[in-house]
């Protein structure tokens, strides 16, 4: 994630499930200005591809997701829309 | 970061299939949790209305109904219960709703609406959903929409069908429809008209449908519009309406100044009257 100059805040979602990992993010990035960007880690496995999904849905531009250890993956979003 | 009004974790759980809609999201749930809505009759409308938008959580409900709950009522009244007969409206609405989401600040009016007390008990809600079952109170909740600049989401049925719309301050009323009420003794009063128990389940909803859309600013509201229900062939037509320029409460030159109590129909009966 070398390429994302900062991030503007974090989420751990570490022990929600579906639909609240989305749920918590959405809420999160309502929170931000456009062109700000979201970190969020999750630790329950469909969430890092439903998240994402989700997102792009709603227009928001997903930038990276990735494994960061054994259990958790992190999903960073920028605020398109 | 800059959020004075979190959502509790609760409130994240219970409004989650809201907040995931596009169209609603969490800014969309805090303006529900913000509206202010007075439904009027915890009756045949009012109940699937209240409960709806008691689960939506809209922030403030007030309830007027001076009536007692009759064992003929639970035919379509589902607010009520067996246990509830005999008990206030309001009291056993409150309890219904209570329990169906305690985020909801309920305010219970047991008087009956006259032209006295309308104007004060309308003032502190954006949104009145007339779910009466009487022409007086129809045309009392008109007007004082009308003057008070109130949004009016009307709902009315009778026998198999059902009238839905919703009138916005300064773009036509009731009265534009329907001028005056008819007299006394010409339409079947509530006591005597019989009325298919799940038709108030639907158009009440529908009531319920548009103040949401009303608070979220969302969709094609039925302002403008009258929707037109009937339960045996199942249709929905939607038919144009227009602002009188001529109505006597919002037209250009009003005659109706001041608010009218119209002659209770019902009480012409020698019965116990429900509406
Ligand atoms: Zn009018």
């Amino acid at each position: 994630m070398a390429e994302i100059a900062r991030v503007d805040a974090e989420l751990d979602l570490k022990g929600e499930i579906c639909p609240y990992t989305f749920v918590k993010s959405k809420l999160e990035l309502e929170e931000l200005e456009l062109g700000q960007v979201l970190r969020v880690v999750v630790n329950h496995r469909p969430a890092v591809e439903n998240v994402p999904r989700s997102m792009k849905n709603e227009g928001q531009e997903v930038l990276g997701v990735e494994q960061v250890n054994d259990t958790d993956w992190e999903i960073i979003i920028r605020k398109a829309v | 970061m800059i959020n004075t009004k979190r959502f509790t974790e609760e409130q994240v759980k219970r409004y989650s299939r809201h907040i995931i809609l596009p169209q609603v999201g969490g800014k969309g749930q805090k303006k529900l949790l913000e509206a202010k809505m007075l439904l009027v009759g915890a009756g045949g409308l009012g109940s699937p209305a209240a409960m709806y938008l008691a689960a939506a959580g809209v922030g403030k409900l007030g309830i007027v109904d001076f009536d007692r709950v009759d064992l003929s009522n639970l035919q379509r009244q589902i607010l009520h219960g067996q246990s509830d007969v005999g008990r206030r409206k309001t009291v056993s609405a409150a309890e219904t709703l209570c329990e169906i989401n305690p985020d909801v600040e309920l305010v219970l009016h047991e008087d009956r609406l006259t032209s006295d007390n309308i104007m004060d008990i309308i003032h502190e809600y954006d949104i009145v959903v007339d779910g009466c079952d009487n022409f007086p109170t129809r045309y009392l909740v008109n007007d004082a929409c009308v003057l008070a600049g109130k949004a009016n989401v009307h709902g009315s049925i009778f026998l198999f069908e059902g009238q839905i719309s919703v009138f916005l301050p300064g773009q036509g009323c009731y009265r534009c429809l329907f001028p005056e009420p008819p007299p006394p003794g010409a339409v079947p009063s509530c006591q005597e008209a019989g009325v298919l128990g799940v038709l108030p389940g639907i158009v009440g909803t529908i009531q319920a449908a548009e103040a949401i859309k009303l608070v979220l600013e969302i969709g094609i509201s039925l302002n403008g519009h009258l929707m037109l229900f009937d339960a045996l062939d199942m249709s929905f037509q939607k038919v144009k309406l227009r602002r009188n320029p001529s109505c006597a409460i919002c037209g250009d030159s009003p005659t109706i100044k001041e608010l009218i109590d119209y002659e209770e129909f019902c009480s012409l009966l020698a019965v116990p009257r429900e509406c």
